[in-house]
């Protein structure tokens, strides 16, 4: 359950925010999640309602934009969608892949009032 | 509230201490905004604010400063991550006994509740600090650079960082570490490695642990590797038993490597 820490720092990036740009409430909180980042998309979900309770972001509406995992084979230097860590490149069935994409995890943007 | 678990009174404990601060790092830790600073005046209509911020940036700054202060005394730091009862806490009390002195150690225990296992490697004769997590389900980084200051590192020693057992969340919190060892042992699943890429991929070093007791078992150990390396090409194996000493040579050879490696690099200006 480290999407309840992850929550947590969505939170205080909000708060930070909203410490410097002034303003009180959140509505809507856009995050960005890597297909491959680990995260359990309803934990987060849970867990951003948690946390907000008595904050600024109480009730904001929660939007996560998955992001699609990218490999790249370092035998033979093709990109592909990589569904999962254990798959192996579909040109030449090396698994020695390097991921290039979809492994992060980014609060994007708010809309604030 | 609790940066780890999101409860309303911070249940992190190190050495019996509560966690100082669990909201706001101090000033020269807090990250800062990739984003405009503009500010706005009373406006009462909604705008988009844009952030584009990561969630771990504040973890990661944590870390970045642990990792510093270790490199600046030559300190060779280790993440011990596993699912529970893999043989960690054994594993470090033979290390700690094989190294018989030689090499300065401490040792930082994470677990959700009790000292047990700081109260295992104090008896071998290492110092430990416990970190007990309260319901969280993994070290961080804050947690651990508190845990160090504690501790008082002496320049060159080994700094064992036993994780809480748990192969999933461990994986994405950097501590500052200089690399995770993940440990499996032969009582799992041959396929773990598959079922938890993460932790594997995130590893510089697997131990095969409890090697002893293959012979009782079906489990197939080059099927695990193999698994492992489909997952982390570049992951190095040790085959080990902690109880019966087996692998145990190579194990110590990798670390005191890595210990003479640190104090290598240890840059110049901070001797004497």
């Amino acid at each position: 359950m480290h999407e309840m820490s992850l929550a947590e720092n969505v939170r205080q990036i909000i708060e930070d925010a909203a410490h410097r740009q002034g303003f009180k409430r959140v509505r809507t909180v856009w995050l960005e999640i890597g297909q491959l980042a680990c995260v359990e998309q309803e934990s987060l979900r849970f867990g951003f309602d948690v946390v907000t309770r008595g904050s600024i972001a109480e009730q904001a509406r929660l939007e996560i934009v998955e992001t699609a995992g990218q490999g790249r084979c370092e035998k033979c230097a093709q990109n592909f969608p990589l569904a999962a860590l254990y798959e192996a490149c579909p040109e030449c069935g090396s698994y020695d892949v390097r991921v290039i994409g979809g492994d992060g995890m980014r609060v994007k943007e708010l809309e604030v009032e | 509230m609790c940066t780890t678990c999101g409860c309303e009174n911070g249940q992190t404990l190190i050495g019996g201490h509560a966690l100082r601060q669990h909201r706001k790092p101090d000033g020269s830790l807090r990250f800062r905004m990739h984003g405009a600073d503009a500010q706005v005046a009373e406006v009462s209509t909604s705008r988009i604010v844009k952030l584009e911020q990561d969630l771990l940036a504040k973890n990661n700054n944590y870390a970045d400063a642990n990792r510093r202060y270790l490199s600046e005394r030559g300190i060779f730091a280790l993440n011990l991550v596993s699912s529970p009862g893999s043989g960690k806490t054994t594993l470090l009390v033979q290390t700690i006994a094989a190294l018989n002195g030689a090499q300065p150690l401490a040792v930082i225990e994470g677990d959700q509740q009790t000292e047990n296992d700081a109260a295992r490697i104090r008896a071998a004769g290492a110092p430990a600090i416990q970190i007990n997590t309260g319901k969280g389900c993994h070290l961080d980084a804050q947690m651990v650079g508190q845990a160090m200051q504690r501790l008082g590192l002496r320049d060159g020693s080994l700094l064992l960082i036993e994780n809480v057992g748990n192969l999933v969340c461990p994986a994405g919190f950097d501590l500052g570490e200089a690399h995770k060892v993940v440990i499996l042992s032969v009582t799992e699943g041959e396929d773990k490695p598959l079922k938890y890429p993460d932790m594997f991929r995130a590893a510089s070093l697997m131990l095969l642990n409890k090697c002893d007791l293959l012979p009782h078992l079906e489990f197939d150990a080059d099927l695990a590797i193999e698994y492992a390396h489909r997952i982390n090409p570049k992951l190095q194996v040790i085959r080990i038993s902690a109880t019966s000493g087996a692998g145990m040579a190579e194990w110590l050879e990798w670390v005191k490597d890595g210990c003479r490696n640190a104090v290598a690099a240890k840059p110049e200006a901070s001797f004497g």
